[in-house]
């Protein structure tokens, strides 16, 4: 039997399909059901339709953490982009110590996330913040920065933990990218005339692209389903003001026990994600073929 | 010695197996074990070792078994209940706050033959014990304690600002917080996202106005002239006599602060001054002097419609799923048995008052006069959801956080009439809801 080709194949893929199963499909498939019932914890519900979700719509919590889900994963993914890539662009020169400095540079991202946002959780304490501290003492300020307390502030300060978070897998990625890039294509450009800024724009980002496409795609599913990071931090609050998604998902089905609701929740951001997955993987085999 | 070869062995132990596979439990020497104890980190630790080091290893030589005890941080017991309940697997009695043994009533064992007998022979449950634990028809949960919420405030510096007594009324506390942000010390209160200090506060807050989320009769009536006054008066109050970054704190934040002496007054429970009593030399004030000695109680002033209080009440409840419930039973019993549960009292020096009026006579009380307003926390409490019943739409209300946001926003800045409109909103979602 292992001899026919289709079958050795069914049965290599058997472990890989009963996985995928298991721990993607049957919880998604769960959760879109019970997204569709009344279930609270401990009593199982029954089925009542869209309920749910024109309750979760007419839900002005909601809305503000669908709004934050699309704000903060939209200036998160720039600043993560731009930083990631010129750390890249400096790290792929020659200098003493790159091997050092590569591997310090992923620092933030290989701590546990939990770990390095409770440190930032001191670091922004309202009490006792070391940047309050050290502004004061540079006499920069004169009364205390409410860095989780107000809202517009706590919502920066997610953003800034989350691009310092993040930047270390952009620069890694696309500096792996750049080194696939042939220096002869560079040095045929510079001979050709062209300067720094032309050789970047016309060499190195179309060849780049595809790696960059990725980089971001993971990136973004990855910041619009965030939660540890917002939880420690500021647990959705100043009055949900910094909810996402997630933590909002969280707070209904787990705080206060409405799993259908909070599995509701969790279900509104799949089509957003969705067609973002579809676009890119489109863009991508764009780029390939041509 | 009787002669025990192979075949018999094979005989004896081949029905053994049949009996227990026929019976479909597990022997009971492997099953009646464990009694699996989960409860929050306990803010007086020393009560929490006592437990560890003495009291729960003589409950299992007393009662033949093993009491696991596990502590997490008080938010993540909700978290934890709603995974065990879904998964049915986890600890056999599980500590939860407030109201909240509504929300989970489905799963509880009916507990009323161990929460009656406890109440009956120890004087009565106060009623807020009673109407959190209690649906009307069973106990859902066995009430444990109360954490008496008072304000711990800074003698000497209240008395450099003309108030000899604490405050009696919102004002008085107004103006004298006014004149203390000024000198630096500001009030610390918590309007964050957290389960204890954030909804004694507002919720008795709201009280003293004149202010509920529902009628007696369960109408939402919240957007009212009486809360808007509240919500009114509070966003100057918070300007001018607060400590802004409160709207980001937890419940150890205004510890904190309170310790290191940047404000100048808390609602809390007594956890503040009872970490002063154990390091005397750690915590000192300006003039060198231990903080303990500048430490009083008061309870939270008074408003239009009166003086109103609301304190974190804890309880088990003993999970339906749990296989050793005979077991958590006998040790839930055992450990209210006075004999057993003073040690434990004494060791919260006043943090916790029991649930039971008896333990008012208890001779501690005696001892320290700054812990003396927590004898009678038990009292003065009222439920979530108030002027209603503690059911589970005001459990849901409570886990929201929505009469905390109410301030919360306003403080932050939205009109207080928006504000009050948008919690009367989101409360009426609740109640009218399915």
């Amino acid at each position: 039997m292992l001899e026919r080709e289709g079958a050795l194949a069914f049965w290599l893929l058997v472990p890989t399909l009963a996985l995928l199963t298991l721990f993607i499909a049957y919880p998604f498939v769960r959760g879109v059901w019970l997204s569709l019932t009344n279930a609270v914890v401990g009593e199982p519900g029954h089925f009542i339709g869209l309920r749910n979700f024109t309750k979760i719509f007419d839900d002005s919590i909601f809305r503000t953490a669908a709004l934050n889900t699309f704000v903060y994963t939209g200036v998160t993914t720039v600043f993560k982009l731009a930083l990631g890539l010129w750390l890249a662009l400096l790290l792929n020169r020659h200098f003493r110590g790159k091997a050092w400095v590569r591997a310090f540079i992923l620092l933030p991202f290989i701590i546990p996330t939990v770990l390095s946002t409770l440190a930032w959780k001191w670091m922004f304490d309202p009490t006792f913040s070391v940047f309050n501290w050290l502004f004061w003492k540079l006499s920069i300020i004169n009364s205390r920065i409410n860095w989780l307390g107000d809202p517009e502030l706590a919502m920066a300060s997610i953003m800034t933990v989350n691009v310092w978070r993040g930047v270390p897998f952009y620069a890694i990625s696309l500096l792996a990218g750049l080194q696939t890039i042939n220096p002869d294509l560079h040095e045929a450009a510079a001979i050709d005339g062209a300067n720094r800024w032309q050789r970047f724009w016309h060499v190195t980002w179309p060849l780049l692209l595809p790696v960059t496409m990725v980089v971001v795609l993971f990136s973004i599913i990855q910041t619009f389903a965030d939660f540890q990071l917002v939880y420690v931090l500021t647990g959705g609050g100043p009055a949900n003001a910094t909810h996402l998604f997630a933590t909002y998902a969280y707070q209904i089905g787990i705080g206060t026990g409405l799993l259908s609701e909070g599995a509701a929740i969790s279900l509104a951001m799949f089509p957003a994600l969705l067609l973002v997955v579809v676009f890119q993987l489109w863009y991508i085999r764009r780029v390939e073929n041509r | 010695m009787a002669e025990f070869d192979r075949r018999k062995f094979l005989q004896y132990s081949g029905a053994g197996l049949a009996g227990i596979l026929a019976s479909h439990q597990a022997p009971v020497f492997a099953q009646a074990g464990t009694v699996h104890w989960i409860k929050w980190n306990d803010f007086v630790p020393a009560s929490d070792e006592l437990l560890r080091k003495t009291i729960l290893p003589e409950a299992g030589k007393a009662l033949g078994l093993k009491i696991n005890l596990e502590t997490v941080n008080g938010n993540d017991l909700q978290p934890r209940v709603t995974s065990a309940i879904q998964s049915g697997t986890g600890p056999d009695l599980f500590m939860l706050f407030n109201n909240h043994p509504h929300l989970y009533a489905a799963s509880a064992v009916n507990i009323s033959d161990v929460a009656e007998a406890i109440g009956k022979a120890q004087g009565g449950y106060y009623k807020l014990c009673r109407s959190n634990t209690n649906d009307g028809n069973k106990f859902m949960s066995v009430p444990w304690a109360i954490i008496g919420g008072m304000i711990a405030y800074r003698k000497s510096w209240f008395e450099e600002v003309g108030y000899s007594k604490f405050p009696e009324t919102w004002q008085q506390y107004h103006e004298a917080g006014k004149k203390l942000k000024a000198k630096g010390h500001p009030i610390g209160q918590t309007l964050g996202h957290t389960f204890g200090d954030a909804p004694t506060f507002s919720y008795p807050y709201l009280w003293s106005w004149g202010g509920k989320e529902v009628d007696e009769k369960g109408k939402v009536v919240l957007d009212s002239k009486q809360t808007l006054e509240s919500v009114k008066f509070m966003t100057a109050f918070w300007k001018d006599a607060h400590d802004e970054g409160g709207l980001a704190w937890d419940d150890t934040n205004n510890n904190r602060a309170f310790l290191s002496g940047t404000i100048c007054a808390t609602l809390n429970g007594a956890s503040i001054y009872i970490e002063t009593l154990r390091k005397p030399d750690q915590y000192k004030t300006d003039s060198g002097a231990p903080m303990k000695t500048d430490i009083l109680h008061s309870p939270l002033p008074e408003g239009p419609a009166g003086r109103f209080g609301m304190h974190t009440f804890q309880s088990h409840m003993l999970m339906a799923y749990s296989k050793n419930q005979k077991g958590a039973k006998e040790f839930l019993k055992w450990m209210h048995d006075p004999k057993n549960f003073d040690a434990w009292f004494v060791s919260q020096k006043g943090f916790a008052t029991p649930p039971t009026q008896v333990w008012e006579k208890h001779k501690m009380w005696n001892e320290d006069p700054v812990m003396a307003p927590y004898k009678v926390a038990g009292r003065l409490g009222l439920t979530p959801g108030y002027a209603g019943p503690a059911n589970r739409k005001a459990a849901e209300v409570l886990t929201k956080y929505i009469i905390t946001d109410m301030y919360a926003k306003a403080v932050q800045g939205m009109a207080p009439e928006a504000a009050v409109k948008w919690a009367h909103e989101e409360v009426s979602k609740v109640y009218n809801g399915a």
